[in-house]
């Protein structure tokens, strides 16, 4: 994504039609329907009663949709809303507050020459290769020591320092914040603070709503960090919450079909937040192509 | 002195996240600490973790009747991750002060000092339940770690009007079971006697029990591993000749695939536990009033016995402020009347005090066609044999799922898949340190 933003803004144009046009147009129809492939079964599924379910075949719609809905509203007092308002506040909390740290470390290892900079960069270009799930168990203990062990903060926290983000802001800025603009307002008596609130971050607006969305999603998808940080079960999130419905114990049925409806309705909020974010990254392109 | 701004400024921000991050730290009610600081006041409060349908509304009930002790659900997802999400808890120092505890898990939540000694708490309490069950918390020593919850003896489900149409008998013996294997399989290709599963440890587990192993011993200081042992083998033996033979089917349970072949008709036995009628009711809604239920096969004419497949009890964690409170919860819970039946119409379980099972009288909707249902359940209960679990249960679980997922694709020897259990399980013990006797 870094590449390809700033990549974009070159003058050279493809023509529009070109004898190799159909090669990848195939290769992202089938990259489509790799991905849809799964996300129908869901929508199919959820569609289907218990009875159905495993009974008739796969693609064929069922009768149970608003029989399921009701449920699964129903379970245990509605308590997949207060999943989802979790949820919400984990992804849409943790990507507001992880985008604003990424972009000002970003904008700063970029800007800003300053003792320690390559030792905090290389650092950070290390952390990108821990994965964060082998962080979960340490981070777990140390909440524990400190005391914030099952609070909301415990999965908030570590979702806001995300080494990638920042590299990817720092690669961002440099691209897209040129220095001389910097200078320019500084002659013009600018300080600092204001520098970046007025000339950077108009200029870092697309690569802020790329991290933004990438955060939402990982954060709205992460199970194991909410899975071992909370215990008690009114601060889980959906993925953990639903969780709780498959693995039911010994003895237990898995609600298979109140499963398959919570994960098509979680789904939803993503497919509109990238609808809505589309039109930022449009604003991109098309003011890259003015200037240059 | 851009580097000294820089600096005041990370200092600025580092203050400012941590002093909300601590102030809302403290906003939250946080169990532990308002039951520690409200102690001497107010009520003792207790978090329980379990994975019991419904248990919310049961602990309401105690609740309205003891507001001095206060109890609050919180859900888990069950299992084995339930099991280690308990032992980090208890490792990192914030556990719940009641937990509910498979009993195979039991004796790694001992290793772990993370369960505490209710010994004189439940003094009273022994009396209601059965030898075999008790035997499963107290592991063979003098100390209690928990109070048994429910207990899931094993017998034979089969589908009744399949029996008939294929003109078998109900099995009484392994080898009848084998011999009415290859007849359904000869009559219809498509259609198993049953499937041996190859991701369920716990139900190998009950059947060795049945057979009469004894997969753990304590003998003084030491363990004795002896997952190999010639019953487990007989039985890895049995299963594996039939899969090899093509007449039992590979498939594990409880997935799409098993639950479609109860759907149609294509699984006519499920040897599974007390807790059955659940699952099949959930998987297979379209052959409600069409199972019926059995004995075990036997492995030798005119003996009578079973094994235990699942089942869990009410631990107390060793770190719980308030112990004594919990262990009073934890037997109202698994004894008192009220307690019991609300556990059996609420959470669909099937306790395992005795005064708890003679509360089973309806049979379940499913098994409408068989009145005497929990009677059946009751004498088989009766007939069940236990062994005790060691402190690596998880380790010889999965090499169970690894060696048998082999096996059965392989069609391979299923006694050496019983040796690598044995191995694995030996293995992870010694390298625990723990002692073992040869």
């Amino acid at each position: 994504m870094a590449a390809a933003l700033p990549g974009s803004r070159g003058p050279a144009r493809p023509s529009p039609r070109r004898p190799l046009g159909l090669a990848p147009t195939g290769v992202l129809v089938l990259g489509a329907i790799y991905t849809l492939f799964p996300v129908s079964w869901v929508v199919v599924a959820s569609t289907k009663s218990e009875g159905e379910l495993f009974s008739t075949s796969t693609f064929a719609p069922g009768t149970g949709l608003l029989s399921n809905l009701a449920d699964l509203f129903a379970y245990r007092d509605g308590v997949f809303w207060l999943w989802l308002l979790n949820t919400l506040l984990y992804a849409g909390g943790g990507a507001v507050l992880s985008t604003a740290v990424s972009t000002i470390s970003g904008y700063t290892l970029a800007k800003y020459s300053f003792p320690g900079r390559g030792l905090i960069f290389n650092l950070l270009i290390g952390g990108i290769l821990v994965p964060s799930v082998v962080l979960a168990i340490p981070q777990y203990l140390l909440f524990s020591k400190a005391g914030l062990a099952g609070t909301y903060w415990s999965v908030l926290l570590p979702q806001i320092l995300h080494p990638y983000s920042i590299y990817l802001a720092r690669i961002y800025s440099q691209a897209a914040v040129p220095g001389s603009l910097l200078e320019a307002g500084r002659l013009d008596g600018a300080g600092e603070w204001r520098l970046f609130q007025r000339v950077a971050l108009p200029l870092l607006t697309p690569g802020m709503v790329t991290i933004f969305l990438f955060q939402f999603v990982a954060i709205w998808n992460n199970f194991l960090l909410p899975f071992i940080m909370l215990g008690d079960d009114q601060r889980f999130p959906l993925t953990v919450g639903l969780y709780t419905l498959l693995a039911a114990g010994a003895g237990q049925p898995s609600l298979y079909n109140l499963i398959i409806t919570g994960t098509m309705l979680s789904l939803i909020p993503l497919i509109a937040l990238f609808l809505t974010m589309q039109r930022y990254w449009r604003t991109d392109l098309s003011g890259g192509a003015v200037k240059s | 002195m851009r580097v000294n701004r820089l600096a005041l400024a990370a200092v600025a921000i580092l203050t400012a996240a941590l002093s909300t991050a601590c102030s809302g730290g403290s906003d939250e009610p946080s169990g532990e600490a308002a039951s520690q600081s409200a102690a001497p006041a107010g009520p003792v409060k207790l978090t329980y973790w379990t994975w019991v349908p419904n248990m919310d509304k049961i602990v309401a009930v105690w609740n309205q009747a003891h507001p001095d002790i206060q109890v609050t659900v919180s859900k888990q997802a069950g299992g084995d991750d339930a099991a280690a999400k308990f032992l980090t808890a208890a490792k990192a120092g914030n556990p719940p002060d009641l937990v509910q505890a498979e009993y195979q898990m039991l004796p790694s939540f001992v290793a772990a000092d993370a369960v505490a000694d209710l010994k004189a708490e439940t003094a009273q309490a022994k009396a209601e339940f059965g030898e075999g069950v008790w035997g499963l918390v107290t592991l063979g020593t003098d100390a209690v770690y928990a109070v048994p919850q429910d207990s899931g003896p094993m017998m034979l489900y089969y589908r009744k009007d399949l029996f008939e149409k294929y003109g078998i008998e109900v099995p009484k013996t392994w080898d009848e079971y084998a011999e009415a294997a290859r007849t359904v399989h000869k009559k219809d290709p498509k259609v198993f006697l049953g499937t041996f599963s190859s991701k369920d440890p716990g139900w190998f587990a009950g059947l060795s029990q049945q057979a009469g192993a004894q997969w753990w011993s304590i003998s003084g200081d030491a363990w004795r591993v002896a997952v190999n042992d010639e019953a487990t083998t007989k039985v890895a033996s049995y299963w594996g000749g039939l899969v090899k033979e093509g007449v039992i089917d590979g498939m594990p349970y409880f997935t799409p695939e098993w639950n479609k072949a109860l759907n149609d008709g294509k699984l006519l036995t499920w040897p599974s536990a007390v807790w059955g009628p659940g699952v099949l009711s959930s998987n297979a809604p379209k052959a409600a009033g069409k199972w019926a239920v059995a004995p075990l096969p036997q492995w030798n004419a005119g003996e009578n016995h079973s094994g235990f497949w699942g089942g869990s009890s009410t631990a107390v964690a060793a770190k719980s402020p308030n112990k004594a409170a919990a262990a009073t919860f934890a037997t109202w819970l698994n004894t008192d009347p009220q307690a019991l039946g609300l556990l059996i119409k609420e959470g669909a379980v099937y306790p395992a005090s005795a005064k708890g099972a003679a509360l089973m009288t309806e049979a379940p909707d499913y098994f409408s066609n068989q009145p005497d249902f929990w009677k059946q359940a009751a004498d088989i209960g009766a007939t069940a044999r236990g062994f005790t679990f060691g402190p690596n249960v998880n380790v010889t679980y999965n090499a169970y799922r690894d060696a048998f997922d082999k096996a059965v694709a392989d069609k391979s020897d299923f006694a050496a898949a019983v040796q690598g259990m044995q191995d694995a399980t030996v293995a992870d013990m010694r390298k625990s340190g723990f002692t073992l006797a040869q």
